[in-house]
């Protein structure tokens, strides 16, 4: 027992008898990172000893089992709950522990040190509101300090304190820590990191500055750990912030005799009140808060940030899960084209031309790499490699592609629906935040759907109404390949086994707006952009009225589809590519050659419909 | 918002996310605390609904309250409630309890961890697989018949804590299971923010932890808040002794303890004897890595 200290006074383990509920004591979850061997798992274990947070004979276990093995005691053995990590020494997840002080409770992450490990100390620091790094003071900064340090900066953790640790080896020398903490703020700085708030020399062994501040060190005089991680903010309130919620489920369980349509999501920043008048994006659908849903709990009005919450609308709109719900003055971005850093986890590299899912907030859409603007080590100095993909453990700065547009917040502006990850295969393999939204060629286009949504002036049916009548959904599908591939008869084909299946389905083809709608632009000076707006403005009025529209056109490619989607952004949109020559690479749902039987093609399709829930069973 | 607040909004997100990613979803429901909060918090998400099937090995060891109160429960609040039993090995007393008369050494004996191995684990890998008859309780008898549904299900929310023992403080909020129901600790797929495990391989499946940030403390705090109904055996009823932790009859010892009612059962675990006390003292079958093996081999 002689290297346990008794926890200091201000160091509070237990509540007294009729203490206010813990509940109400705030929480914190801390993440302690670093390079292997530097002595992570001691730190945490000195902690949770000098805390009196161990279980009753915890410590008398671990030290009986080291006399019997013959090791010597240490205090990160207390945290190698698996054999695992004892049989090699190292730490390889995140251990989760408990201590608290008399400020606050404390959630410990104990993050592997070992790069291998790397995607263990991101799912211990994406949890996490503040962050520990060690440094050996006698081996200084190495590639892990250096990778997880930017890390934390990009999970978006704004509290780090760097324990120099293992001042003991280095006979206690202020210079030595001072070098150390400015060769790493430098470091950081060089990758836009954020700098630290504080730097403390400590011996986690000794037990020296971490709970208890050290008497060798007498020429330090900022806090001890447990005063800085006391002192750090628990995270900010984000009621007062725009109001985000991403839509995760639409609810109605009619079978159990409940009637209610509820919307359901977490509420990530903002807060909201019945009778708000609401917009969803990307489909620019709006209306009204009818009530807020809650089981087993006090009805309310108004619900704010934090709330994985409910609500019903005063008109029955379809949204689906991945559209962003906000205030109609204050909508998110919209785009295909965002601008990101990230870091890759996947075994296999992240290539260029490749499909990717992309999972932001509760969206999950087809990705590709637009454009690779820089691939960095960031366990180097000066680290920018010259490659043409991002391999594992780098990190990268690129332009992504999404198949469909998805709303979105730059991380600066709202961090919950501003970072994604990327999903290769079953394995999420890499993720990373949004700086900016790129442009996509289709911005104009967007801003003109949503002036007209937001001012559309409804009519007296709404369209679940019409849906429920025709039973489907309005959807488009577009033909597309080249003039004489056989997009028309394909086309008819399918308006007809659509419209014999008691569908409401109709074609446009494209020379018929030519010939009415287009007539002035056809004699005068046709751009190839409007005629496209125009086309897309009236498959808009079609789809409002419900129908099944396919499209047929020689005039509008695979291309254009972007644009004509931009103007429909409420629809969900089917292209179907011709392609009797097979060298097209261009994403699209469904491709053929032109030489197979109507009657299969019209089949596929109709399977499509029907996995996109719009057309039933 | 407190940190129960926190706690609970955290575990109805989660919910969400599994009944949406996983069309073959279930929850283990083991009759004791942690699962029966679980079992509140889905209604929570579920705005008085559960709407995925709860699982219950019944090892027929269970002390005969906790099956009265699961199907009490499951009548009151509308479950679909299945159970799996390895009913060849009771039959056969291939168990802990019927091999004791057995001297040491003999082959057919049985120590408490090659029991929970058989009546629990390969029970439980038996039940989800579906390679194992699953019964289901007829909400208009209160009886329980033999479950048509034989398919497997891919997606399992089992109420662990990361506080319980080393080995859960492990897992991710979705881990992932191989074929064989193994757990691969050394190799999990990383969790950024909130982004799950939601794409699995055929045959795998991935088991879903909502509770993993509670402690046993938050857990208890929680029934308090909001008037959970609990298994009576937590409770002194009179002989000075109550249980912690339940689980079979003869692998669970009950504490020293007076405490009747919640409120009690607070004091006690902020200020009082049970401050430092590990939960699981009472479960005879833990000892050195019997847990961590069972878990890795499938056991929740």
């Amino acid at each position: 027992m002689s290297t346990m200290t008794a926890p200091p006074k201000s160091v509070a383990s237990s509540s007294p008898v009729g203490a206010p509920n813990e509940a109400s004591r705030p929480q914190m979850q801390i993440v302690v990172v670093g390079h292997v061997d530097h002595g992570k798992s001691t730190v945490v274990g000195r902690l949770l000893a000098d805390t009196g947070s161990l279980p009753q004979g915890k410590l008398e276990a671990v030290r009986r089992e080291c006399e019997r093995t013959g090791k010597p005691f240490e205090y990160a053995f207390l945290l190698d709950a698996l054999s695992d990590e004892q049989d090699q020494g190292i730490t390889i997840d995140t251990a989760r522990c408990f201590f608290k002080t008399a400020a606050r409770d404390y959630i410990i992450i104990d993050a592997p040190g070992h790069i291998e490990f790397l995607k263990n100390m991101i799912s211990g620091a994406a949890r996490a509101e503040a962050a520990v790094l060690v440094i050996d003071a006698k081996e200084g900064v190495r590639e892990n300090s250096r990778r997880h340090g930017y890390i934390l900066s990009m999970l978006g953790i704004r509290q780090v304190v760097v324990c120099v640790n293992k001042m003991d080896l280095v006979a206690h020398d202020e210079a030595h820590f001072l070098r150390i903490e400015q060769e790493y703020r430098a470091f950081l700085s060089d990758i836009g990191a954020v700098s630290p708030k504080q730097f403390i020399p400590v011996s986690a062994i000794g037990g020296e500055n971490l709970a208890t501040r050290s008497t060798k060190m007498g020429w330090y005089k900022g806090p001890t750990l447990l005063e800085t991680l006391d002192a750090f903010a628990l995270r900010p309130g984000k009621a007062d912030a725009q109001f985000r919620m991403p839509v995760q489920a639409v609810y109605k369980f009619t079978k159990q005799g409940d009637d209610r349509r509820i919307i359901a999501g977490r509420i990530e920043s903002g807060r909201l009140k019945v009778g708000d008048r609401v917009v969803f994006s990307p489909s620019n659908k709006s209306t009204t808060v009818k009530s807020i849903e809650a089981f087993h709990a006090a009805p309310r009005t108004e619900i704010d940030a934090g709330w994985s919450t409910g609500f019903t609308l005063s008109e029955e709109i379809y949204v689906t899960r991945g559209e962003l719900m906000s205030h109609a003055d204050q909508p998110p971005k919209v785009s295909t084209r965002l601008r990101a850093n990230l870091i890759w986890l996947g075994r296999k590299p992240f290539m260029q031309g490749r499909d990717y899912k992309l999972k932001l907030h509760t969206m999950a859409t087809p990705v590709r790499i637009h454009k690779l603007l820089k691939v960095i080590d960031a366990s180097e100095v000066a680290g920018q490699l010259d490659k043409d993909h991002v391999g594992r453990h780098d990190v990268a700065d690129v332009i992504l592609e999404t198949r469909s547009p998805v709303a979105f917040d730059l991380i600066g502006e709202s961090e919950s629906t501003g970072r994604f990850v990327i999903v290769d295969g079953y394995d999420v393999a890499g993720g990373g935040i949004i700086t900016a939204a790129e442009s996509d060629a289709q911005d104009d286009l967007r801003a003109e759907a949503r002036r007209r949504d937001f001012n559309w002036v409804k009519g007296a049916v709404s369209a679940s109404e019409r849906a429920e009548r025709n039973g489907h959904r309005a959807a488009l599908v577009m033909f597309v390949g080249k003039s004489g591939s056989g997009k028309h008869r394909y086309g008819r084909a399918l308006e007809k086994a659509l419209f014999d299946q008691r569908h409401s389905s109709y074609l446009l083809d494209g020379s018929n707006v030519l010939l009415g709608v287009d007539q002035d632009l056809v004699w005068v000076d046709t751009t190839q952009g409007e005629l496209v707006r125009r086309f897309g403005e009236v498959a808009h009025l079609l789809l409002d009225a419900g129908l099944i529209v396919v499209s047929t056109t020689n005039a509008i490619g695979l291309a254009d589809f972007g644009a004509v989607q931009a103007l429909v952004p409420d629809t969900p949109t089917l292209a179907i590519e011709i392609d009797s020559e097979g060298h097209s690479a261009q994403p699209c749902d469904l491709r053929i050659k032109g030489d197979e039987p109507e009657a299969d093609v019209t089949a596929a399709i109709i399977d499509l419909l029907i996995k996109r829930q719009i057309l039933g069973k | 918002m407190d940190s129960l607040d926190q706690l609970e909004q955290q575990s109805v997100y989660i919910l969400r996310e599994a009944f949406r990613h996983f069309e073959r979803l279930c929850m283990l429901w083991s009759i004791g605390k942690d699962s029966t909060v679980l079992l509140w918090l889905a209604r929570k998400a579920f705005f008085g609904h559960v709407p995925f099937p709860l699982v219950h090995i019944d090892t027929s060891y269970k002390l005969p309250e906790m099956i009265a109160y699961r199907d009490r429960l499951a009548l009151e609040y509308k479950l679909q409630m299945v159970v799996g039993q390895d009913a060849d090995a009771i039959r056969e007393g291939r168990t802990f309890p019927a091999t004791q008369h057995l001297p040491d050494g003999h082959p057919d004996k049985l120590s408490r961890v090659d029991c929970c191995g058989i009546l629990k684990r390969d029970s439980l890998k038996g039940t989800l697989q579906g390679t194992m008859p699953r019964k289901r309780m007829n909400l208009q008898t209160g009886q329980y018949d033999p479950d048509p549904d034989r398919e497997p299900y891919h997606g399992v929310i089992v109420g662990a804590r990361a506080d319980e023992e080393g080995s859960r403080s492990k897992e991710r909020y979705f881990s992932p299971r191989d074929k064989n129901n193994a757990w691969d600790v050394g190799d999990q797929p990383p969790e950024f923010w909130n982004q799950f495990k939601t794409d699995f391989a055929p045959g795998t499946h991935v088991r879903i932890h909502p509770l993993l940030d509670w402690t046993e403390l938050h857990v208890w705090e929680y029934i308090k808040r909001e008037s959970i109904p609990t298994v009576s055996l937590y409770y002194d009823q009179g002989s000075g002794t109550r249980y912690r932790s339940l689980g079979c009859g003869p692998c669970q010892a009950p504490i020293q303890s007076t405490a009747r009612n919640v409120d009690e059962i607070l004091v006690e675990l902020r200020s009082g004897k049970l401050r430092n006390i590990a939960e699981r003292s009472g479960r005879l079958q833990d000892g050195k890595h019997g847990l961590e093996e069972l878990r890795r081999d499938g056991y929740m």
